[in-house]
């Protein structure tokens, strides 16, 4: 019993000693307006955002214990009904609110992001350049094979996003012109869905936002132009849309604080690493 | 004059009975409450074709009902006749000394989590089939795959314990009959067990039509009827989880519901049947 107790002892030790020597060196600058704060933030939504929500949370929990933040995906419609019907406190977008949504739920949006969504392959694809309009035909169903786009002799295996994908959703609009997406295209549910799927499918054409491209997958210059951060800073590459934090009502409170601290110059740096370009 | 605590106990399950069947009553109510907006007139019509385009206010559901039934169908004309075969083999076709370890297994395959087949079946399967074949992987064949994998334990399970029930009864008779344990299974248990495999047959349809993760994960989910084995499609489970991030007001949201009452009607229609196949068989 007494050999369990220290043994227990020194399983609590150990973290609470690390926990300790992280808040050393953490509490300073911009966690201190945590301080004192205690409570909970449910996120969820945009499956673009989670790498900067994540990284955010990990820092604010480790210098304030007090403090429970959960992150959730869904898609940017999920985080609209959700922060709507008040189940979380910040429902991501990927998309502007609709002046319904607006209305409805009484929301506020706060951008934090500018983000590209790029039409991404397999590393191994030969193809290295795609034009605007042999994505459209792509998508549309009228270019099947990448023979006819420089690749090699096998058929295109097109992967898409669900309906209420705010990735999706500006892809759609702005390089596909509002055009059709064949029907017989694979749906998936998420930004990592999409990657992991085009990671193991040499033949495999979809898109992801730019902050989710990584050496599993590769982007294709669209008309000459890569889609990289600084191309869309520049307004070069034009497929871009802003990522939305949203709350019910003006952001108060720890939801408040955990905001500022996203549109800070530390949350900045987090938006940036997670390969966004901060605003 | 009943003990009072047998009185209390029969109260306690009363109510016990009574909650799970108000519940399910009242999830069919909630159903039809919320798919009311698309019950009528127009929308009906565009609920009940082939075209899944929601921004054109187009909501057929009829390609996810063809693959829901297509991919439990196909499941289970795989599961079905291997559950059958493995129980035969526990129960006399095979040497006993295999039996005791192939329940174990079966048992343990209950308690594999449905994401785990998923997930590997991800990084294994779908890689086999796309380059063994053609297509993106992704397919109604992937899904009908695992979904089979997955249903099979259920229907095992369902069918051995009904042979085990009969054969306890019989199983002096026969040996006294002089029949040799594959005749006894063959001749004795399967034809009296008729109820045990109609029950086996619906619970096992039930879990296939209503999983929803292996057919998300595997069948590729394009909204149109799949035209072979390789292609991808939608079930109405899948296309509920992708499709319920929309917004809560269009009659996307309402569409939904109806693919509920869909699904709750397709079990509601194989109990019947199983129950009247229980009605004519006795």
């Amino acid at each position: 019993m007494k050999q369990m107790m220290k043994r227990v002892a020194v399983c609590w030790a150990v973290p609470l000693a690390c926990c300790f020597m992280l808040m050393g060196t953490a509490l300073a600058g911009e966690l201190d307006a945590f301080a004192g704060l205690k409570g909970k933030i449910d996120i969820a939504g945009g499956t673009a955002h989670i790498p900067v929500m994540n990284d955010a949370a990990k820092r604010i929990m480790q210098a304030n214990p007090g403090i429970r933040i959960t992150v959730a995906a869904g898609g940017s419609g999920v985080g609209v009904q959700k922060v709507g019907e008040g189940l979380v406190d910040i429902g991501n977008t990927g998309r502007p609110l609709s002046d319904e949504e607006i209305a409805k739920y009484g929301l506020k949006s706060y951008a934090f992001a500018i983000d590209g969504v790029a039409a991404v392959v397999h590393p191994k694809n030969p193809v290295g350049n795609l034009t605007a309009t042999q994505v459209q035909e792509i998508f549309a169903g009228k270019i099947t094979n990448w023979k006819a786009v420089g690749g090699r002799d096998a058929a295109i295996h097109l992967f898409t996003r669900d309906e209420a994908s705010g990735t999706r959703e500006v892809f759609w609009e702005k390089l596909l012109k509002k055009g059709t997406i064949v029907d017989s295209a694979n749906v998936v549910a998420s930004n990592g869905a999409m990657k992991s799927a085009l990671a193991g499918d040499p033949d495999a054409l979809g898109y992801v936002s730019i902050g989710h491209i990584d050496e599993t997958i590769k982007a294709p210059t669209l008309d000459g132009v890569a889609p990289t951060q600084d191309n869309a800073r520049s307004g070069k590459y034009p497929i871009v849309r802003k990522l939305y934090m949203n709350t019910k009502g003006e952001a108060q409170g720890l939801t408040g604080a955990f905001i500022k601290y996203i549109l800070g110059p530390e949350g900045k740096q987090m938006t940036a690493a997670a390969g966004y370009l901060p605003l | 004059m009943t003990p009072p605590t047998n009185r209390l106990a029969e109260r306690l399950l009363f109510c016990a009975t009574a909650v799970s069947a108000v519940t399910v009553l009242a999830i069919f109510g909630f159903l039809l409450w919320f798919s009311l907006p698309v019950f009528h007139g127009e929308a009906l019509a565009s609920l009940l074709s082939w075209q899944w385009r929601p921004l054109r206010g187009e909501f057929g559901i009829l390609p996810m009902l063809a693959g829901s039934l297509c991919l439990s169908v196909s499941a289970m004309l795989l599961a079905y006749p291997l559950a059958l075969g493995i129980c035969c083999f526990v129960h006399g076709a095979g040497p006993v000394r295999a039996a005791r370890p192939l329940v174990i297994a079966v048992r343990f395959m209950t308690s594999v989590p449905t994401v785990v087949y998923g997930l590997v079946s991800v990084f294994l399967l779908v890689p086999l089939i796309r380059n063994a074949f053609s297509g993106s992987g992704f397919s109604w064949l992937a899904a009908g795959l695992v979904l089979a994998v997955l249903i099979i334990p259920t229907i095992v399970l369902v069918i051995d314990g009904q042979f085990r029930q009969v054969q306890s009864g019989l199983g002096l008779t026969g040996v006294a009959l002089g029949l040799a344990p594959i005749q006894q299974l063959l001749r004795l248990t399967v034809p009296l067990s008729a109820r045990g495999l109609g029950v086996a047959a619906a619970l096992g349809f039930g879990r296939a039509i209503g999983d929803t993760l292996i057919p998300l994960m595997l069948a590729g989910n394009a909204a149109r009827p799949p035209h072979s084995l390789l292609d991808p499609m939608r079930t109405l489970t899948s296309h509920i989880a992708l499709v319920v991030a929309t917004d809560s007001q269009s009659l996307v949201y309402g569409s939904l519901f109806a693919c509920g009452v869909v699904l709750f009607l397709i079990s509601l229609l194989v109990n019947l049947a199983l129950r009247g196949l229980r009605a004519g068989h006795d």
